[in-house]
């Protein structure tokens, strides 16, 4: 155990360097800088001006210097400052992370949750009606896009029906705290984690299915038969068991496209979150804030991939630690 | 219930067919296949790979995965017709009345669930015991098939066995609800030498000291004569002979049979001890399901073969202590 920890230690410490540089160099070969943006904002873009903004920023000194500044400050976390928001970059982060790792949260855990179900009905009734219907809804789920989906369960479910919230996270006019603001919170949660949840939902349905068809079709399933177990119990201990492998082994690999779900459902719900502001430092070229963000989910998506890791070897005795 | 009548089978099986629904129709697998066991009694089925040997065992569990199915006879465990129960029914028999092993116990075993679990599973499925009692059970169960240290096997995965200790535990899973008939097919070609003798002589032992009627089934004619009372020997999904295991290695009398005890491996005896040498194989495959041939499945490599076998399917016919089905039983071929 503690070998395993030592490991994945060393291998997240490797991960977070190259993402570091790699988003670096990156965002530093996109045309325009930092300067730019201000001083074309401010309007007075005359080159002396330009010149004493970078010195005091420092974006006049070589690529190499500012990285290796840049490293030696995301270890004590300072990820600089949002000169367009006027705060330090890691303050405007832990302000928005727990927002989106509460949407996150919330959508994995309901499209693992109704996924696996359908799937798992879906492969235990294969080929009945109860499959096709699944299978198709699934389908639909999977081919809609996200954006879209978002806007039509506004339409519906905000705006004709006015049972949810259309957007944000609490509501402006209360001023709620303890379980009524929870309770908020949960409202005004419902829509976006849906929407996010939902292409995520049919990919688990779909994988589930096959997953649990597979297994099915293995040799200690025929052993169980032979034993005389119940259907019922061959399902859910034998077959579900090892179908779960797979599921897990798919969360670990989604988790960064579902943070980059997050940025579009996050605009469309106006929800106060990461994606919102990594959007926002998008178009403002605001570097650091960027990089910051950029930097900061990767560790996100490092942190649960090891939870996830850690998921796997605990279902699979075949794995052991070390 | 099990050993009502001393001198009834336990296990009856009569004119069982077995067949493939395909586009084209249906393709007969096994046809008409008949033999019974006793209490006690162990007996071989022989037949080289595809002849249909798996899909019998299968057969006498309801267990034939589509497309295949029954599509003939009759199948009686202690009395009752196993193939007109329906699914719960039979579920009730599996693993209680009749048990089975395979012939790959790396895959055989669930390897998310520990070989405790999926022993104790055998009794609580069938009996309404604690899981307590099922547990003791269980340990006894591992201790009556060899397994060293129960208590520890019985919380281990799978995969920190050895082939053999695998197929041990799935033998213990097998006895777990002492079952009038035991069906093991090919349950030591996977295994060594060595291994292979001892998972016999265990279940020799088994069926001597529980009375558990055991089919046996395998490829390896050799391995097996010490220890069955009778062999029978299938060819492309048929029965070609019956006979006691004596009788059957003294004088064969189908030619397919002679090709078999011919090809088997044998200690040498000359002076030199364990010289082995390979007698004649038979030439030739065996056909397939789709160009089975009018007559005689056996036409194409027999010696002996003329028009009548080409025409015609030899019927079974009486010898001696058991059955055999060719025009020319027992005749040598003139060359
Ligand atoms: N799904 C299928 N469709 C058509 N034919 C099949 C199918 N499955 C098996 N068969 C055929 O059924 C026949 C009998 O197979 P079976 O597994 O019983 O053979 P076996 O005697 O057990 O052989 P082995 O020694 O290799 O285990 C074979 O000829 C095989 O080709
Ligand atoms: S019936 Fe004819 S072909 Fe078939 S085994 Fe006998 S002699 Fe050979
Ligand atoms: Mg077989």
């Amino acid at each position: 155990m503690l070998t395993y920890l030592r490991r994945s230690a060393a291998q997240v410490v490797f991960v977070l360097l190259g993402i570091a540089l790699i988003n670096f160099f990156l965002l530093h070969l996109a045309p325009g800088d930092a300067a730019q943006v201000l001083a074309g904002e401010s309007g007075a873009a005359t080159p002396e001006y330009m010149e004493a903004l970078r010195r005091q920023f420092g974006l006049d000194q070589p690529l190499y210097v500012q990285f290796l500044r840049y490293l030696g400050n995301l270890v004590t976390f300072d990820l600089g400052y949002s000169f367009r928001q006027s705060l330090p970059v890691s303050e405007l982060i832990l302000q928005r992370l727990p927002a989106t790792l509460l949407l996150m949260g919330t959508a994995i855990g309901f499209a693992l949750v109704a996924g696996c179900s359908l799937g798992f009905l879906a492969a235990r009734r294969a080929g009945k009606l109860t499959d096709t219907v699944i299978s198709i809804v699934a389908l639909l789920f999977y081919a809609t896009p996200v954006f879209w989906v978002g806007i039509m369960l506004i339409v519906v479910f905000s705006v004709m029906l006015d049972w949810l919230p259309v957007g944000g996270m609490t509501s402006v006019e209360a001023n709620l705290s303890g379980l009524a603001l929870v309770g908020d919170v949960a409202l005004h949660l419902v829509l976006p984690a849906v929407t996010l949840g939902l292409f995520y939902l049919a990919i688990y349905a779909r994988l589930m299915r096959a997953a649990m068809l597979e297994v099915y079709g293995q040799d200690f399933v025929r052993t169980a038969r032979a034993k005389g177990v119940r259907p019922r119990r061959i399902a859910w201990r034998h077959v579900l068991r090892n179908a779960l492998l797979p599921i897990v082994t798919t969360l670990g690999v989604q988790l960064g496209s579902i943070l980059g779900g997050a940025v579009l459902v996050e605009t469309v719900f106006s929800w106060p979150g990461l994606g919102r502001l990594a959007f926002a430092a998008l178009f403002q070229r605001d570097l650091n804030l960027l990089l910051g963000i950029l930097f900061c989910s990767s560790v996100v998506v490092v942190l649960v991939n090891i939870a996830v890791d850690l998921v796997y070897t605990l279902l699979d005795p075949r794995i052991e630690l070390n | 219930m099990s050993h009502a009548v001393p001198n009834e089978p336990v296990l009856a099986v009569d004119g069982l067919s077995i067949g493939f629904q395909t586009r084209r129709g249906l393709l007969p697998a096994v046809r008409e296949l008949s033999f019974s066991v006793r209490s006690g009694e162990m007996l071989a089925i022989v037949g080289e790979s595809g002849c249909g040997k798996s899909l019998t065992a299968l057969a006498l569990l309801g267990l034939i995965p589509p497309p295949g199915r029954v599509t003939g006879g009759t199948v009686r465990l202690e009395g009752r017709d196993l193939l007109a129960l329906d699914e719960a029914a039979l579920r009730r028999v599996r693993g209680a009345r009749i048990a089975m092993i395979f012939q790959e116990p790396m895959t055989a075993l669930n390897p998310v669930l520990t070989v405790g679990e999926q022993i104790m599973e055998a009794i609580l499925e069938h009996e309404p015991v604690s899981r307590k009692a099922a547990r003791k059970r269980t340990l006894a169960l591992l201790e009556r098939v060899r397994i060293p240290d129960p208590e520890r096997r019985f919380a281990e995965y799978p995969h920190r066995l050895s082939g053999g200790m695998r197929q041990r535990v799935m033998i213990a899973m097998a006895l777990a609800g002492a079952p009038a008939v035991l069906v093991a097919d090919e349950p030591t070609t996977a295994l060594d030498v060595t291994i292979q003798a001892q998972i016999l002589s265990l279940i020799d032992e088994l069926r001597r000291e529980q009375g558990t009627a055991v089919v046996f089934i395998t490829h390896d004619l050799g391995v097996v004569s010490r220890y069955v009372d009778r062999v029978l020997v299938m060819y492309a999904g048929r029965k070609v002979e019956e006979r006691d295991t004596r009788d059957l290695f003294a004088d064969p009398l189908h030619p397919y049979t002679r090709g078999l005890i011919a090809a088997q491996p044998r200690a040498g005896a000359g002076a030199a001890g364990a010289v082995r040498e390979r007698l004649a194989e038979i030439p030739g495959t065996v056909p397939a399901l789709a160009a089975m041939p009018a007559g005689c499945a056996f036409a194409p490599r027999c010696p002996l073969a003329d028009e009548r076998c080409v025409q015609a399917v030899p019927p079974p016919r009486r010898a001696g202590s058991g059955l055999v089905a060719c025009h020319h039983a027992g005749e040598t071929h003139a060359l």
